[in-house]
């Protein structure tokens, strides 16, 4: 228990496990990208193998077509109650930025906040794996979810360095900055007035390094997104692909990633350095966060 | 390269002490900024026409930066050639003071900073205060803003001295003291000229001097049960109990006892996914056992080993409590304590000692604790409950307050203080001194009813069949005795019980307002009839207590996991109602509850 990925891992599993214990609608984001993977992860450490909390993905549909593949490969393989919500309505009329009719925080707003809001609330249809089918099929579960596990971290922007483990939202999904509770000795808000919800953020102290070492030491399969395919990039943060830029890189196993990231020539690059809505949103993503963006 | 030690430090100061400075000096003179920061921000001030300050490195949030204050406790991630540091940055405000803790807390470390101009203020009292009581052993204080002083070694010595004293009384002592200047980067990262009085390490130096937590690996085995699993996708038929280990270790065969239920078992296996079964857990270790035999534990209970030093089992404790609450704390009010993996309810049964956290005086005996006040005050749990001093168990010994949904209070445990009555008897006591009687005596209705008054209660898990034996009973005295009444515990909820919300946390409300029914119903000389799926010995009684002076017949159904509240019945589970009816009658003639004459 002395090394730094073990004791990272105990705490987490511990808020999984706390977040479990406490709300009977939870469900975990999955982005498909790393960090919602390590979650991923490390629930099956906590349940022992189980993941017995329903994964929500908010489809954009523009997301890079691998990402859809890993995720349905995956959901399949690890017997995952997976879920998924879009915002149809705005991708009919077409409000997204690559339509060209919104900028590119409106648009992360329409495909992603209000995504993620109406499907968390139950308001708009999901779609459920059929593990039978081996297809989507509509959600008949239009309970709210008023448990919310995601992957942020800290260490990624500003607003974020600033969460709690557990982190209340009020009924219209805004976070009150200047008013958080108090978390000490393990001990989180798990109490919750009617209507008010939660985000648990099991991984705030890890880092963008941390991440990829745990990745390496446990062996998690990762989109192929991240590793260079010879073309000399790769992905270092995944999003939707008219927003996202590779970077210049050659490596192409996790070992390689996590030599770039210790001493190479990502060590004093943000990591959503890639991302343009961040620079869009004052630096902070804190516009977006505030609307509920994760 | 990849064991690299990880090291969690706070930083607490008064307001404008200069934390986040010092904070943004460090993490930019040690080049720990990514690309472009140090530039996207000085940009930033340039835009809007404001001087650059180090501070805004970290004040990341638009809100914080228009009032110029740390409204948070933020993370950076700092590190130097020797391991990785989470830096804590705590805001300073007395009106932020539970984000303060929230940030203490975390650390095994911390760093007190003060100004050389202003002195020692309020808050930094304050913080001293709290950081001892938090249980953090390491603290530096950095003297900040020596340029304002000229870098004058008396000023330095002067604040050293005051703080140095203020800190003993709180048996605090301080590492080192470190005079700075981080606005002008002076002893930060490397020795200052300005200063060459000052032999002592930089900052830097300081904070790779700080030694990480020890790992309680030698003391008694602890291991709040968090909850207990039992997921039978794939034919999965473990029944793993989860949690993490607060202190010591355990290896498979080893026996062990879950408190309050004293409940025995031996450890078979310490579970785990994606790597070899494991030989033993330890502490820190976020784990899970089966054991060899089956138990049926539930969530909250403690794990120790069958030879260990037993912790203590009691519901009446001393603690030292500090309090955040808007509303405050007071007496016979219903609150919500967890301490590790336990939650129940919990009542200030009295405040033994005020202290002003500014100057440390004892303040005169109050009567409630209001914000920020910190006290020496008895609580007592509705239950027993399983408990360390802070001193002997950290995890075990220390506890926060739920108010109206927000943890409102955090408080570590000094000892267990005796029960002389609870609060329960006391209320009972109260109640039958007044209890306004009508003209007829209990003895003149027994009589006449032909049967005493009592309260039935079938216990035992759910679907065994507890209520189709109730009902059965009902009618079968119905047809002798005309006093006799079921009640379906599912009316109270959705009726008496309609206001209480989140079944699990207030099933001591649940029972009382059961138990005080109750009490009313053998007055009136009722045979009165229930059911309660999953009373524990507590629940039991409670009831016992709150139908006094009359008198109650427990029947349990079904597996017996009770520890030592004597049943009148044990009932096999699905057993048929007309044959358990008929041995609910012969005992309840046994006990002359009812005459054998009428039936």
């Amino acid at each position: 228990m002395s090394d730094h990925l073990s004791k990272l891992e105990a705490q987490s599993v511990y808020i999984l496990r706390e977040a479990y214990r406490e709300f009977k609608n939870l469900c975990m984001l999955w982005s498909i990208g790393k960090d919602s993977t390590v979650l991923l992860w490390l629930a099956r450490k906590a349940f022992f193998g189980h993941v017995p909390i329903p994964l929500v993905h908010i489809d954009t549909h523009y997301k890079i077509p691998e990402m859809i593949k890993y995720r349905d490969r995956l959901a399949l393989e690890w017997n995952l109650n997976m879920v998924y919500g879009e915002n149809r309505e705005a991708l009919e009329h077409k409000l997204t930025f690559p339509d060209g009719k919104v900028d590119r925080i409106a648009c992360c707003r329409n495909l992603k906040s209000e995504a993620l809001k109406h499907t968390l609330s139950g308001g708009w249809p999901r779609y459920r794996m059929d593990h039978q089918q081996k297809k989507y099929v509509l959600d008949t579960n239009k309970e709210p979810y008023t448990g919310v596990i995601v992957g942020v971290r800290a260490d990624e922007e500003g607003s974020r360095s600033k969460e709690r483990y557990f982190s209340p939202r009020d009924i219209n999904n805004e976070w009150d900055v200047g008013d958080q509770p108090p978390e000490f000795w393990n001990q989180f808000k798990t109490d919750f007035a009617p209507g008010t919800h939660v985000r648990v953020h099991p991984l705030l102290d890890w880092t963008e390094l941390n991440i990829w070492e745990y990745i390496e030491r446990e062996n998690i399969p990762v989109v192929s997104l991240y590793f260079d395919q010879g073309k000399g990039k790769r992905y270092r943060s995944l999003g939707c692909y008219p927003c996202t830029k590779p970077v210049d890189s050659t490596a192409n196993t996790v070992k390689e990633i996590i030599a770039e990231l210790r001493r190479g020539k990502f060590a004093n690059i943000a990591e959503r350095s890639g991302r343009d809505q961040d620079k869009e949103d004052g630096g902070g993503l804190e516009t977006l966060r505030r609307d509920g963006y994760m | 390269m990849t064991n690299r030690q990880r090291m969690n430090i706070v930083i607490v100061g008064h307001v404008d002490h200069g934390k986040s400075t010092v904070i943004g000096r460090l993490l930019a003179d040690t080049g720990t900024l990514p690309q472009g920061k140090l530039e996207f921000v000085r940009e930033m001030c340039r835009k809007n026409a404001k001087p650059f300050e180090y501070a805004f490195l970290l004040d990341a949030l638009k809100d914080e930066q228009a009032q110029g204050i740390t409204i948070d406790t933020a993370r950076c991630f700092f590190k130097t050639r020797k391991r990785d540091y989470i830096i804590i940055d705590a805001p300073g405000h007395i009106e932020f003071l539970k984000n303060m803790i929230t940030g203490a807390a975390r650390a095994e470390a911390a760093l007190l900073v003060i100004d050389a101009q202003e002195g020692i203020q309020e808050n930094s009292k304050r913080h001293g205060h709290l950081v001892s009581m938090l249980g953090i052993k390491q603290v530096t204080v950095l003297v900040n803003k020596m340029d304002l002083v000229a870098y004058d070694k008396n000023v330095f010595g002067s604040r050293q001295s005051a703080y140095t004293d203020f800190l003993k009384q709180l048996n605090v002592v301080p590492v080192s003291f470190i005079p700075i200047s981080a606005r002008e980067g002076e002893n930060i990262t490397v020795l200052s000229g300005r200063m060459k009085w000052y032999k002592g390490h930089t900052l830097l130096e300081q904070l790779d001097e700080f030694e990480p937590e020890k790992i309680l690996a030698d003391k008694p085995f602890r291991f709040p049960v968090q909850d207990v699993y039992k997921f039978t996708q794939n034919n999965d038929d473990r029944r793993i109990i989860a949690g993490t280990v607060a202190a010591g270790s355990i290896k498979p065969g080893e026996e062990v006892v879950f408190l309050p239920s004293r409940k025995r078992a031996v450890i078979k296996t310490v579970e785990a996914f994606n790597e070899p079964p494991k030989l033993s857990a330890h502490a820190g270790d976020a784990t899970g056992f089966t054991m060899a035999t089956q138990v049926y534990v539930r969530p909250g209970e403690l794990v120790v080993a069958a030879t260990d030093p037993a912790p203590q089992v009691g519901s009446r404790f001393k603690a030292n409590i500090f309090w955040m609450g808007r509303a405050p704390l007071i007496k016979n009010k219903v609150y919500k304590l967890k301490l590790a993996a336990t939650r129940t309810t919990v009542r200030l049964v009295e405040i033994t000692q005020t202290i002003d956290s500014s100057d440390l005086s004892i303040q005169e005996k109050k009567n409630q604790l209001d914000r920020h006040d910190v006290a020496e005050c008895v609580l007592e749990t509705a239950k027993p409950i399983v408990f360390d001093t802070a001193h002997d168990c950290e995890t075990t010994g220390r506890f926060v307050i739920i108010d109206n949904y927000e943890i409102a209070g955090g408080g570590i445990i000094l000892e267990a203080s005796s029960v002389e009555g609870s609060i329960l008897e006391e209320h009972i006591r109260q109640r039958e001194n007044i209890w306004e009687k009508g003209l007829i005596t209990s003895f003149r209705r027994s009589t006449k009813n032909g049967h005493q008054a009592k309260f039935i209660i079938f216990s035992g898990a759910v679907g065994v069949g507890k209520r189709a034996i109730a009902k059965k009973l009902e009618e079968e005295l119905f047809a002798h005795y005309s006093n006799v009444y079921y009640l379906g515990i599912a009316n109270i909820d959705r009726g008496l019980d309609a206001d209480i919300t989140g079944s699990r946390d207030n099933l001591e409300e649940r029972i009382r307002r059961l138990g005080e029914l109750a009490r009313i119903m053998t007055d009136a000389g009722l045979i009165f009839i229930t059911t309660i799926d999953n009373a524990d010995d507590y629940d039991l009684e409670a009831l016992k207590l709150l139908n006094e002076p009359n008198e109650i017949v427990v029947i349990n159904v079904g597996e017996n996991e009770l520890s030592h509240f004597q049943v009148d019945l044990a009932l096999p589970a699905s057993v048929d109602p007309s044959r358990a009816v008929e041995q609910v009658i012969k005992m309840l003639k046994s006990k002359e509850v009812i005459l054998e004459y009428y039936l």
